[in-house]
């Protein structure tokens, strides 16, 4: 074992090692996430959910994957097939490199970036390109709309996404995500900051395309949106990309505003997947709870509401981290 | 311009709904688990009529193959009533009774128009078949099936 650390390096073995682990954590959250889904959508109508496979319908997601791992992939003649095959790849890199730079305990991090949540960023711009590339790609109306849409509603909340975070950024004065864990061992920044938290939380829902915001895939409209051509597991990656999402935004809101792995008693990691994972459930939440809003309604929402409350914030943040 | 007061009143409303989904996540399910359980119906509920026995002479039931059910009803469900007078009894008895359910709209006259109460709905609700023509039964062998 120790000639190949040797020949390739520590550093290298730990990114090998950890990028496996990520695509496990990926694929495992997909499947948890689906479970979880279909029981709170369940217990919310009153009804119990999946519960024949396995106990408590456990294995339902599982019979799940293998069906869909199962299905024929199947591509459309009148697709524009460079565009087409490269989407559902493209989708899941953004995912893939997030992953990378979270840190979900004190010392379980695959890579700790001095720019941790620019790398986040930077990356899930990729993700409004590959909507792009599946709804141009796809050759069909009703994709291509929901691409569209898709693009304008991420362009539109990627903005509070970032300024409602900047303030936190300015208290620790680092980028890093471990950084900014550390600077919440005695006060959690959702107190000092708990309407950029709420605003990072509705723009994060919106960026994952979840309902209230699902306009990108709106079912009585546009069929499935942007993936209505694809199959099989083309179609599983899109998924696997938009429960991967949901976790990491509510990762990043646990980070920024809750505290991360900061907690009593419990062990860090513990105390990470209680945060996001409740912050998921919420997510589920408003989806059984909330109708989808109208388009114009959304950009609305987030050009004049909630980009001037979040700029006003960084501004008079900025003014007493100067003054004090 | 949205004022704020707005705001706050549609935040609160989404809160308000928000709870009422919570209170239906945390309330006992209502699902029934069908086939290992099955509701037990009211009274009132229709399913497909059905002959009552002769509280009397356990082995027949009160139809007495007067053909006013056949003549009344208006979709022609009741395809077929055979009989046949037995030793010793006053009544005819009822031997064949072939009711075609697919035409049937569960308007109750048969069960009106029968002059010795000898037709009622049951609360069957479990017909499961393959072809219409399963849906055409006997209901003196449902009778002999439930004694
Ligand atoms: S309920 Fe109405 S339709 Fe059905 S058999 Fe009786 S008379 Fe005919
Ligand atoms: S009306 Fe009553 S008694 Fe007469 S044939 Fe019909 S079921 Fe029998």
């Amino acid at each position: 074992m120790n000639w190949i650390i040797d020949l390739v390096g520590k550093d290298l073995m730990w990114l090998v090692a950890g990028l496996v682990g990520v695509i496990a954590m990926i694929v495992i959250n997909t499947v948890i996430l689906t479970w979880v889904e279909r029981k709170v959508s369940g217990h919310m109508q009153r009804r119990i959910g999946p519960k024949e496979v396995g106990p408590y319908g456990l294995i339902q997601a599982i019979a799940d994957s293998l069906k869909l791992l199962g299905k024929d992939i199947i591509t459309p003649g009148h697709v524009e097939r460079p565009l087409y095959f490269l989407a559902p790849i493209v989708i899941i890199i953004p995912v893939l490199v997030s992953f990378v730079v979270i840190p979900f305990s004190s010392f379980l991090q695959v890579k700790d970036i001095d720019v941790g949540i620019l790398v986040i960023f930077a990356f899930s711009s990729l993700t409004v390109l590959s909507l792009l590339l599946a709804g141009w790609g796809s050759n069909n109306k009703y994709s291509l709309i929901g691409a569209m849409r898709s693009v304008a509603q991420n362009i539109a909340y990627e903005i509070p996404l970032l300024l409602t975070l900047l303030p936190v950024i300015l208290m620790c004065n680092s980028l890093s995500l471990r950084d900014i864990v550390e600077a919440q061992k005695d006060v959690w920044f959702v107190l000092y900051h708990p309407i950029p938290f709420l605003i990072y939380f509705i723009a994060g829902v919106a960026e994952t395309n979840r309902t209230p915001f699902d306009l990108a895939e709106a079912e009585s409209e546009l069929v499935a949106g942007f993936h209505t051509e694809y199959s099989g597991m083309r179609f599983a990656l899109f998924f696997m990309a938009e429960y991967t999402n949901i976790f990491i935004v509510s990762a990043i809101a646990a980070i920024f505003f809750l505290g991360g792995y900061q907690g009593p008693i419990l062990p860090g990691i513990v105390w990470f997947f209680i945060k996001t994972y409740f912050l998921v459930f919420v997510i589920v939440w408003f989806r059984w709870t909330f109708p989808r809003v109208r388009f114009d309604q959304l950009l609305n929402f987030s050009w004049k509401i909630l980009i001037p409350v979040s700029f006003l914030w960084l501004l008079i943040c900025g003014g007493l981290l100067k003054i004090l | 311009m949205m004022l704020p007061a707005e705001i706050i009143k549609g935040a609160a409303s989404l809160i308000m709904g928000m709870g009422v989904t919570l209170k239906a996540f945390f309330m006992p399910v209502v699902t029934t688990q069908y086939p290992r359980e099955t509701l037990e119906l009211p009274e009132r509920f229709r399913g497909h009529i059905k002959l009552i026995g002769d509280p009397d002479v356990p082995d027949r039931t009160k139809c007495i193959v007067c053909m006013a059910c056949i003549r009344a009803c208006p979709s022609g469900t009741i395809k077929k009533i055979e009989g046949e007078k037995k030793e010793g009894e006053k009544k005819k008895t009822c031997t064949e009774y072939m009711l075609d359910f697919t035409t049937c709209s569960q308007c109750g006259i048969c069960v009106e128009v029968c002059p010795v109460d000898a037709l009622d709905f049951s609360h069957d609700y479990n017909i499961a078949v393959h072809t219409r023509a399963e849906c055409t039964f006997d209901l003196v062998k449902e009778y002999e099936k439930r004694k």
